[in-house]
């Protein structure tokens, strides 16, 4: 391992804002998106429940 | 309504030709019983015991791309630390193409056999092919900015999969901009198959013209150009990324199966078992 400290980690000599700010939005985006895809699937089941009930 | 009349033209003239592959026999005995299995009540009991593996083994093997990628390889000799988007990059890219190409696949699936699954599962496939482009695009430009000294250049390579963003936004714009599900579903169809021919010009574009853009990371005619674990590092990350892919379309197409199909009787029966597991947890 190349790294001497945890701040020259995050340095990543002198690329840091490039390289995380990669990282950054691929994390959010694959937080996000099954997110919103399980909202929708449960929505889906609510709405489907609701029908239900009204038989 | 005869079978026959439901196949897109060109389909019924093929069929005409006497070959075994549009046969009658053919259809009923092999490709009907085919698409009956692809039912989306099957397909939801599925993929409801497969997503819990398909998030673990994503996690497992970005934790590995990671740590090999960071903390294993080495600093690139000309580019330095910048060189360590490529984990994201790469496989984001490679993501966004692929998932073109299953998405129209599919699609033209749905439409030309009818088969409403194929339909459902082209429309869930998008918003994630648009995810991964958006995020090549945008790794490429902060990998450009320090090597290149510029965020974007109108270059083939850019050009050509900013078109497969817009690509993916116009099929989600006109699938979602008509009412009629079956029609959004065949209009989609037809644009994914007019756009799918900017594929290969995104694949072959750093051959074909001079681009800024270095040429391609693997080839299958060469030896990779890179170091061993950098390579393994990005294989592993394109392995995350599939089993991500994976795991995101199934989850986004179980919520379309269960919005298109609330009126059968199998979603039903399971709307019932839904509002017993949710009142357990609640």
């Amino acid at each position: 391992m190349r790294w001497t400290s945890l701040g020259d980690f995050m340095a990543m000599g002198g690329y840091g804002l490039y390289v995380w700010g990669s990282y950054a939005l691929a994390l959010a985006f694959m937080l996000i998106e099954p997110w919103l895809a399980s909202r929708r699937h449960q929505r889906a089941a609510r709405a489907l429940d609701q029908t239900n009930s009204q038989d | 309504v005869p079978r026959l009349q439901r196949l897109p033209r060109c389909v019924y003239r093929l069929r005409k030709v006497d070959c075994c592959i549009f046969s009658d026999a053919f259809w009923d005995q092999l490709l009907k019983p085919f698409f009956t299995f692809a039912a989306p009540s099957r397909f939801y009991a599925l993929t409801n015991k497969l997503l819990p593996w398909l998030w673990v083994t994503a996690i497992l093997f970005a934790l590995a791309g990671l740590y090999l990628g960071f903390l294993v390889a080495p600093t690139d000799a000309t580019q330095g630390e910048a060189y360590r988007i490529i984990f994201i990059h790469v496989p984001a890219a490679w993501m966004s193409m692929l998932l073109y190409v299953v998405m129209a696949g599919w699609a033209v699936i749905g439409w030309a056999f009818n088969a409403r699954l194929a339909s459902m599962v082209a429309r869930a496939i998008a918003p994630t092919g648009a995810m991964f482009t958006f995020l090549a695009l945008w790794s490429g430009a902060l990998w450009g900015k320090p090597t290149w000294g510029a965020w974007w250049v109108w270059d083939a390579r850019l050009t050509s999969e900013l078109i497969l963003l817009f690509l993916y936004v116009g099929y989600m714009a006109l699938t979602e901009s008509i009412d009629d599900v079956r029609r959004a579903d065949h209009a989609g169809a037809l644009l994914a198959l007019v756009g799918a021919v900017n594929v290969p010009i995104i694949y072959f574009s750093v051959r074909w013209w001079n681009t800024l853009h270095q040429g391609a990371t693997i080839s299958m005619s060469a030896a990779p150009k890179m170091a061993d674990t950098m390579l393994n590092a990005m294989l592993l990350m394109t392995v995350a990324c599939w089993a991500y892919a994976f795991a995101v379309v199934f989850q986004r197409t179980r919520a379309i199966v269960l919005e298109r199909e609330a009126h059968t009787e199998w979603a039903l029966a399971l709307g019932s078992t839904m509002a017993k597991v949710a009142k357990v947890r609640s």
